[in-house]
């Protein structure tokens, strides 16, 4: 070996470890394992890559997907084989469809005993196929650095996603040079950001020409960066159009706007349901038609034309057929449209008729709910949550169910990255982690799960990892005893046949808390609630509160699964009894 | 309650793909996990280095079923280019069989003279059995094997399609 220019030969850990720090890389989700132990005392002899223990690598996977989310970086995964690749399976398969940029490094066995089914042996990049944008088994140290870099860069352009990097022991300790590559190019892998210059025009003289246009944004818009948020504002003022959101699209548009129709779809408020029902034009923006927003196809938005801008060309006509799709970034789209619309010096649109009826629509009133003297209803403890909170501009998670809707009903987001949830898996127990991942990426920040009694033990190990790095994140449980979500399906479709959905032998949450170091509180009845809160957010660490809310509350409105938008239920005497079989076959 | 489906059209998708490990199951699994058709699948390297390899897929499904297999094609990280010949017009498709057949007497005359008008060719001959190689389009080699059931057909191995556009340019 001689020349300046040959690189010193580094183990593959080490190629690893200086390919995250090239890649600006500041925290690492992870759990240690035979698998992966090279890499983890790679990791202990440098200083510049923060690594956060979780209890469980589902707990790490959710954390990345918080970390991400919150701050626009992509999360990054590290866990042993076998069980820690399987473990963490469910926060990959989530942050695929919630299209959250992460990169997974899974150790595996080394490379002459894959196959022969070794101890914590798992086919990982077979299982994770479908989970992940993209996966790699890497057999060769010296590929290992550009692999990496390759991985990043499909994990967080075009629509982000999650990559998994598989790393057996041996390619971990075998030696080779690295060196930070240049730009990454692909030969299979282009994303189109930019939009066609006539696709453009063509959307901006169809929402010129519209009576009663909606723009329906997405998560695309948070995933295109906080720039696309300020855009859809401008777009939103030029052109007067009222604008409704998906639950992953939340906070790009501010809840305080005389535009914001609020969320939309199966628990979306009845304006934006019937103005997305009545529209002459739609423009989704980094949406994608889920079923949770459309509800029955062949009855949704049957008089608008559709304008669909997506970075996934997949997700255009894929499920709702469109007039106009626009294959680019939602941000660099909007940011053409507003140029040319105000190019063309449009006149203000003359919309007073459409608002005049969509204000007929909001005073239905479709968020209000029964009140109660004796319980604290779950939607009135959201809304003192906020009152006393919206001033520091939190970061609210959740795990999912009633309290998950409730929340994207009652708190009002005004800005992108403040709201962390599980839309497209659904998965129950993302929440905790997910704070403690937008806690550790945001030291300063209020950060606020709001969770269910059931969804919160599935990853309640995790409130370890939030005292042993003292994060002061806050669980607001809305304990109801019960699976909600789904008792409220069986009071609904099955007469009230509550079938395992009680949550017996529940925890003391208060002593639960204590026991792993963290401030506990209880709130019983109303007169305890804004007490409640005042206390929690008064402890600087991490703090459960048990908020014992109203048992057998709903969430409304409601747009029974496979029925129309015109079909919204707004309370419950409206429905209750059983369905027939083609509403229980839809999910 | 009873499930319904739409009507279905055949398409035959040309794809260029990175020859790597795992390639296919990707092709593969993302055909089954979205719950599309795959008819016939054919796959070799096209290219002097060994680098790129050609899939033929012949698939079929509503339009709209064909348009989302065509970009979830595209989407793959490993797939260069998704051509739909059947999309695109003028095509040629060929597929290749081996058919085995047994009899004897005028069955077995009959089976030559059946071979000769599918410009099929005897492979291999024992006294009491022929191996035909026939190439043509699958319905041909349908038609023909549908003919040689009838003699004594015992075992049948297709390539199924590869295919390329008409004219001199690529797809």
């Amino acid at each position: 070996m001689k020349g300046m220019d040959m690189a010193t030969e580094k183990s593959g850990a080490d190629i690893l470890i200086e390919a995250l720090t090239d890649l600006g890389v500041e925290v690492v989700f992870g759990y240690p394992g035979g698998a992966v132990l090279p890499i983890y005392d790679a990791l202990f002899k440098q200083k510049r890559i923060r690594h956060i223990l979780v209890r469980q690598e589902g707990g790490a996977a959710h954390a990345a997907e918080g970390y991400a989310r919150a701050t626009g970086k992509p999360g990054v995964v590290l866990v042993t084989s076998g069980p820690g690749a399987t473990n963490a399976v469910t926060g990959i398969t989530d942050a695929l469809m919630d299209s959250i940029p992460m990169v997974v490094i899974t150790g595996q066995v080394a490379t002459h005993l894959i196959g022969s089914d070794a101890f914590q042996e798992a086919d990982t990049i077979g299982i994770t196929r479908h989970c992940t944008k993209h996966n790699y088994l890497v057999k060769d140290p010296a590929r290992l650095g550009d692999i990496i870099h390759e991985a990043f860069h499909i994990a967080t352009s075009g629509r982000p996603g999650p990559v998994l990097i598989d790393l057996p022991k041996d390619v971990q300790v075998a030696t080779a040079s690295y060196r930070k590559p240049g730009a990454v190019t692909h030969r299979g892998y282009n994303p189109q950001v930019k939009a066609d210059t006539t696709l453009i025009e063509t959307a901006v003289d169809m929402i010129a020409a519209a009576e009663r246009p909606v723009l329906y944004t997405g998560g695309g818009v948070i995933n295109s960066g906080p720039g696309a948020s300020q855009i859809l504002r401008e777009l939103a003022r030029i052109t007067g159009a009222p604008v409704t959101s998906t639950l992953m699209g939340l906070g790009a548009f501010p809840a305080s706007s005389p535009q914001w129709l609020g969320m939309l779809g199966m628990h979306g408020t009845y304006e934006a349901n019937l103005a997305m029902n009545q529209a002459d034009l739609i423009v989704a923006l980094g949406a994608r038609f889920d079923d949770r927003v459309t509800g029955r196809l062949d009855a949704f938005s049957p008089k608008s034309k559709k304008i669909h801008i997506d970075i996934d060309r997949s997700s255009i006509n894929k499920t709702v057929r469109v007039d106009l799709g626009i294959v680019a970034d939602v941000g660099r789209a909007m940011e053409d449209m507003v140029k040319l619309w105000k190019a063309r010096a449009y006149p203000p649109a003359k919309l007073d008729a459409w608002f005049e009826r969509i204000d007929e629509w909001r005073a239905k009133k479709s968020l209000s709910y029964p009140e109660s003297k004796a319980d604290i209803m779950p939607q009135h403890a959201i809304e003192r949550l906020w009152a006393a909170t919206h001033k520091q501009k939190p970061i609210i998670s959740t795990e999912v169910g009633q309290h998950q809707m409730w929340a994207a009903q009652h708190f009002h987001f005004e800005q992108p990255n403040k709201w962390l949830t599980s839309g497209g898996l659904g998965t129950m127990g993302y929440g905790l982690p997910a704070a403690i991942g937008a806690q550790v990426g945001n030291p300063g920040a209020l950060v606020i799960d709001i969770a269910g009694d059931a969804s919160i033990l599935m990853n309640i190990q995790e409130m370890a990892t939030a005292t042993q790095y003292r994060l002061p994140v806050k669980v607001f449980i809305l304990n109801n005893e019960y699976m909600g979500m789904v008792r409220q399906w069986q009071e609904l479709t099955y007469a009230g046949r509550y079938s395992e959905s009680y949550s017996d032998s529940l925890p003391d949450f208060v002593r639960l808390a204590e026991s792993f170091g963290w401030k506990g509180i209880r709130i019983q009845g109303a007169q305890e609630l804004d007490a409640g809160i005042a206390e929690m957010l008064a402890h600087d660490g991490p703090v459960m509160v048990d908020c014992c809310v109203a048992k057998v509350a709903n969430c409304f409105p409601m747009i029974p699964s496979g029925a129309a938008h015109t079909d919204m239920i707004l309370q419950s005497d409206q429905v209750i009894g059983e369905m027939d079989d083609e509403a229980k076959a839809l999910v | 309650m009873h499930i319904q489906e739409g009507a279905k059209e055949r398409h035959t998708l040309s794809v260029t793909v990175d020859n790597e490990a795992g390639v296919l199951a990707r092709i593969a699994g993302m055909f089954t996990s979205r719950g599309y058709n795959i008819e016939s699948l054919t796959v070799a390297d096209i290219t002097e280095d060994e680098a790129i390899s050609r899939i033929t897929i012949v698939t079929s499904g509503t339009p709209e079923i064909i348009d989302q297999i065509h970009a979830q094609l595209e989407r793959l990280v490993n797939v260069h280019k998704v051509t739909d010949l059947t999309e695109l017009g003028p095509h040629v498709e060929r597929e290749l069989a081996l058919v085995k057949v047994k009899g004897t007497g005028e069955h077995r005359i009959e089976a030559l003279r059946l071979a000769e008008v599918y410009r099929a060719h005897v492979i291999d001959a024992t006294i009491t059995s022929f191996i035909f190689e026939v190439t043509g389009t699958t319905e041909k080699i349908d038609k023909f094997l549908e003919l040689m059931r009838e003699i004594g057909l015992v075992e049948v191995a297709r390539t199924g399609v590869a295919a390329m556009a008409r004219g001199r340019e690529a797809a």
